[in-house]
Parts: structure tokens; sequence; C-alpha cells
């Protein structure tokens, strides 16, 4: 394949511009660490992991920055804690419109709500919506003020991959870039390509999974209204303006609204300027005034790759899985993705078992699984797919107006929250009768430390964690005494324990804990956290 | 006498609620009428207790929409 570049949207910012690289006039292709196919917020958030371990890395994507429209809007606490140890979270926050609570109408009536984060002592809330072009753009300039502190990440616009060769010990990559071909070799490539991942294609792997019989119109409006920063949906609604219908805010006078259309819909009528505004208008009112900024109908399907790992070849993100975009779990589960590989790759690249890369496509896999399962089971809620089943789904309407029990079965999408690894070969013991929210394999909750919060003090290393204990000498894993917990640390990892040691993982997972351990049993979890000894 | 319970009682709703709609699969309209039939029979009977049930028999025709 040699054909010209040619871009297959128009982009919203121009991010990183096409720029020859030495590489291209290199007699011999340049070997590289890690390459990663597509500059999407999967991919950036790799590397700007990557970077910050000094593990070198080289972005390639066949545009020069982010598409227009806003695609994902939603990113959950877990995605700003991690992009908060990248460099970017703050930014987000900062710009984002932060919000905690749902409601859920059917048709007038406010049936069910719900608070995605009922306790303090977080930095994070347990959402802020922004469009994805911004949240992007953020990731861009982490990676931009990464690079002036000298860490190795190199983001090569106007590079599309159109070949991958296996030669053993490492991979043999056909580049095009408007000056032409050139290649470059890689030890690793991740795929972060995207839900039509051209590198699977390529490779002729299946994607099997279950499609949606539904179509959703999506329009973002720019207006002044003063609905509250909450999620609303409604079934059936007042409106009818589709079967369903669901509100967000965005930054900047941006509403985020998606009508349920059917099945059988006439995709290019409905997507007439004309035919957008009459549904808008019959749900906001005739007399509002409003602009159309982006509007897109969207199906969906819910599938993965049978694995993610294939040799040197990683997949991530919507190119490994995809799910609906009820529960608000693609982009934020692509971070978790990058979140989990980058220091396996990191740690592999420097000795570790290769044992360890299996492990990512363990963990990933169940969370996949996880998030395909939440995500099924809401829309089958959402767009019952037999008569029997929209009986039940409306008798839960019906019954929820005065019924109690009812309400936790309305299921308008169950959203993202982070895996926890049970069952992990990298899991190691679990000797404190402790905190289940904090066991092995659970990412680690905030809480309130000193004059802030834990988290910021998981760095990207293996920390020991020693809550009103001593930690054992250990020379080369960093430790973290706390001898006056605050209450919501306190409560989060010891629970009545008077005391515990938790080793924790680079991506601030727990890998195991105790009551009391001494270095020799601290270091053999970590080789077990690293795969196993090589 | 206990009264019936209205409040939420089920542990993992989510993956009650795509049990109860799965065992329906492939069923047409009169069988799975049937099957919802010989379900609250049976839950009936677990119950047992006869005020219980003339409450939930209120309950849910008071709910018809």
């Amino acid at each position: 394949m040699t054909a010209p570049l040619r871009d297959r949207y128009p982009l919203a910012f121009q991010l990183y511009p096409y720029a020859r690289s030495a590489d291209q006039d290199a007699p011999s292709p340049m070997r590289h660490p890690v390459v990663i196919v597509g500059g999407g917020p999967v991919g950036l958030a790799l590397a700007l992991d990557l970077g910050q371990r000094g593990t070198p890395v080289v972005v390639l994507d066949d545009h020069e920055g982010v598409g227009q429209g806003s695609r994902a809007i939603c990113f959950a606490k877990r995605t700003l804690e991690v992009m908060h140890r990248l460099g970017a979270g703050a930014a987000m926050v900062e710009k984002g419109v932060v919000w905690n609570k749902g409601r859920v109408f059917r048709d007038r009536e406010e049936i069910f709500d719900f608070d995605l984060l009922p306790e303090d002592g977080h930095r994070n809330p347990a959402f802020i919506n922004l469009p994805q072009t911004q949240f992007e753009k953020f990731q861009v300039e982490a990676a931009r003020r990464a690079q002036t502190k000298g860490q190795p990440i190199d983001i090569r616009g106007k590079n599309r991959v159109d070949a991958v060769t296996d030669k053993g010990d490492h991979l043999l990559l056909d580049l095009m870039t408007p000056d032409g071909p050139y290649q470059i070799e890689a030890e690793y490539l991740v795929a972060c390509d995207g839900a039509r991942s051209p590198l699977r294609d390529m490779m002729g792997l299946a994607f099997e999974g279950r499609v949606f019989e539904d179509n959703f119109l999506i329009a973002d409006v720019k207006m002044t209204a003063d609905f509250p920063t909450e999620r609303w949906f409604w079934f059936e609604p007042w409106f009818k303006s589709g079967d369903s219908a669901l509100l967000h805010k965005q930054p900047d006078d941006i509403w985020r609204i998606d009508f349920q259309l059917g099945w059988d819909i006439d995709r290019e009528k409905e997507l007439q300027p004309e035919n957008i505004r009459a549904r808008v208008d019959q749900m906001l009112g005739e007399d509002v005034d409003y602009e159309l900024d982006w509007c897109s109908i969207y199906t969906f399907q819910c599938r993965r790759m049978e694995k993610f790992r294939h040799g040197r070849v990683i997949f991530a993100g919507d190119a490994a899985h995809q799910v609906s975009p009820f529960g608000a779990r693609g982009a934020n589960s692509g971070v978790q993705d990058a979140d989990n590989l980058g220091w396996k790759l990191a740690a592999v690249l420097e000795g570790a078992s290769d044992a360890l890369l299996d492990s990512y496509d363990t963990e990933r896999v169940l969370a996949a699984d996880e998030n395909i399962l939440n995500s099924s089971r809401a829309t089958d809620f959402l767009t019952p797919k037999s008569a029997v089943s929209k009986t039940f789904r409306n008798a839960v309407l019906d019954l929820a107006a005065n019924h109690a029990f009812a309400r936790p079965l309305i299921n308008s999408g169950r959203l993202s929250v982070p895996s926890i690894y049970d069952g992990s070969p990298l899991n190691g013991a679990d000797d404190l009768q402790g905190p289940d929210r904090t066991r092995p394999g659970a990412p680690c909750p905030d809480a309130p430390l000193d004059d802030g919060y834990l988290l910021d003090h998981l760095r990207g290393d293996f920390t020991v964690l020693a809550i009103q204990t001593d930690a054992p000498d250990l020379a080369e894993i960093p430790a973290l005494e706390i001898s006056a917990p605050s209450p919501e640390l306190a409560a989060r990892y010891l629970g009545d324990a008077p005391s515990a040691i938790y080793l924790i993982r680079p991506d601030q997972h727990v890998a195991a804990r105790w009551s009391a351990a001494d270095a020799q049993t601290i270091k053999a979890a970590m080789d077990t956290a690293l795969g196993g000894a090589q | 006498m206990t009264d019936l319970n209205l409040d939420p009682n089920i542990a993992d709703q989510d993956g009650f609620y795509a049990e109860l709609i799965g065992i329906h699969d492939g069923l047409d309209e009169a069988q799975s009428n049937a099957l919802n039939a010989r379900l609250i029979l049976i839950l009936a009977n677990h119950i047992g207790d006869r005020a219980v049930l003339t409450q939930a028999l209120c309950a849910a025709k008071g709910d018809a929409a």
C-alpha cells in the first residue's frame, strides 16, 4: 500500500503538524523500544506514561491533530486520577464541567436519582464533561511540557503505518508520509488506532460481538440555559423527541443531547438540520435560541478481540474493545488500558519477565468483559429487544414511581468505575482483615493526606504504604509511612485493623497487603507483581 | 405479621434482571405469558404469608399504568 495520505476527517485542532524526522534520512531503519499507533486519548495517555518513565516512545498518527466533533464527553474519576499523575488532570478538571449526580425521568416525572461520589476525601469528582477534542489537546500540551523536561516522547503527525512485518526480535514498520515512505523498527507496537483499527484489519484479526439494533442522534447545541450540572435521562419523554433522551452540560455553553431514534430510520433525512432542529425544539421549546454545533447518528456494538496481545503487537482502547456509550465506559476504559500497560512495557524493556505483558491481556480482558456486560445490560433496558423485555422494563418504570425497590432496577447506564483485578496472577497475599475495597487487585481509593491527597504520593513506582507502623528497609522500593491517617484514609485502608502494610503497583492498584510484613515478604510480592522470576 | 417488603432487597439487581429477561429468549408471547404465570405461582408459594400475598397483589394492581 503506497497510497498518498488523505485526511479522513476535518481537524478541530492541529496538534502535531508533520515534520520530517531524522529517521527518514537514516541509512537503515532506526530501532525504537515502543511505537504507538494513534494519537487519541489512549495513545497519548500511554505516551505520557512511558515518557514519564524515561522509556523512549514514538506516536504515529495519520492526521495532524484531533478530528472535529466532541465524541466522548464524560471522563470518570479514575481517568482524571491517571491524567493527574501524567500531568494533565488539573487543566482538565478546571476546564471541564464537574458533576456527581444523575436524575432519571419518565415522561415528566422524576423516578430515580443517584450520586456517583457519595463520600468526601477525593481530589477528583466522579465525572467531568469535556469534549474529547479538548481532552486530547490537554494531553498534547502535557506531552509538550514533558518534552521540554527531556522526556523521550516523539509525536509524528501524518505518519501512516502501511505494513508491519514480524522479524522475530523486533517488528519492521513501513510508514507513509507527505515526503514519501520510510521504515522504522519497533520492539513493541501498541495499536490505539480506534474502533475501525486499520492495524487490526492489517493483521487479519477477528472482532466478534453483538450489534444493537437502534440508532441514536447526538446533537451538541450551543445555548445559555440553567439546567443543573447533572446527568438527566428521560424514558418515554413528554417532549417526544425520541424513545429516550439524555442531556449533559459541556464547557462553553455547549449541551450534549442524545435522542433514541429506533432501528428503521432514514438516516439521511434524520440528519437534515431542519429535522434535528424539530426534535431539539420539541425538547427545549420553540422560543429557546440555540445553535447546532455538531451532530451525528450512531449505532453501536458491544464486542472485543479475543486476545489483546499478539506477540509484539498489543491492542488498547476501542481498537481492542467497544461498548455502547451508556455508562461512559469507552474512552475511560481505554485510558485504564494505557495505565495498565505503560509500567509493564517499561519493566519488560528493562528485563522483567515477558509474562508481565500477558498479565495486561488477563487484566484488561477481565475489565473489558465487565464493561461489555454493564453496557449491554443498560442497552437492553433502554432498547428492549423483545415484547416481553419491554413489558418488564415498563413494569419497572411503573413501579418505581411509588416503590423504592424498583428504582435500582432502572438502568439508564451504569457509569464507569475501574475494575478490580480479582484473581490476577500479579496479586499477592491478602493477610489483613481490611476493607474489601482495598483488597489486592483493587485501584487505590483516594483519601486526604497531609495538605493533599494520597494518590499524589503514588507517582508511578512500586510503593510500600505503611499505615500506623514502620516500613521495613527496602532500598529498591520507596516507602510512604503514614503515622496519623485521616479518618477517610483509615476507613479505606485499615477498617478495623490497627495497622497495615500495602504494596502498591505503579498503576496505583493494590498488589498485596499485610497486617505486618518483613522486607523479604514484600520483595517476594513485588516479584509476583512483576510477572514472576525471569 | 410481616409487611410486604417494597425496599430494595436483591443484591445483584442487574444480574437478576438480565437472567429474568434471558429466560424468555426464544419464546413466543403465549409461552412468555405462561412462563411468567408459573414464575408468579412459584414465588407466591415461597412467600406463603397470605396477608403479604394480598398486599403484593394490591401493589401490583394499584401501579398499573
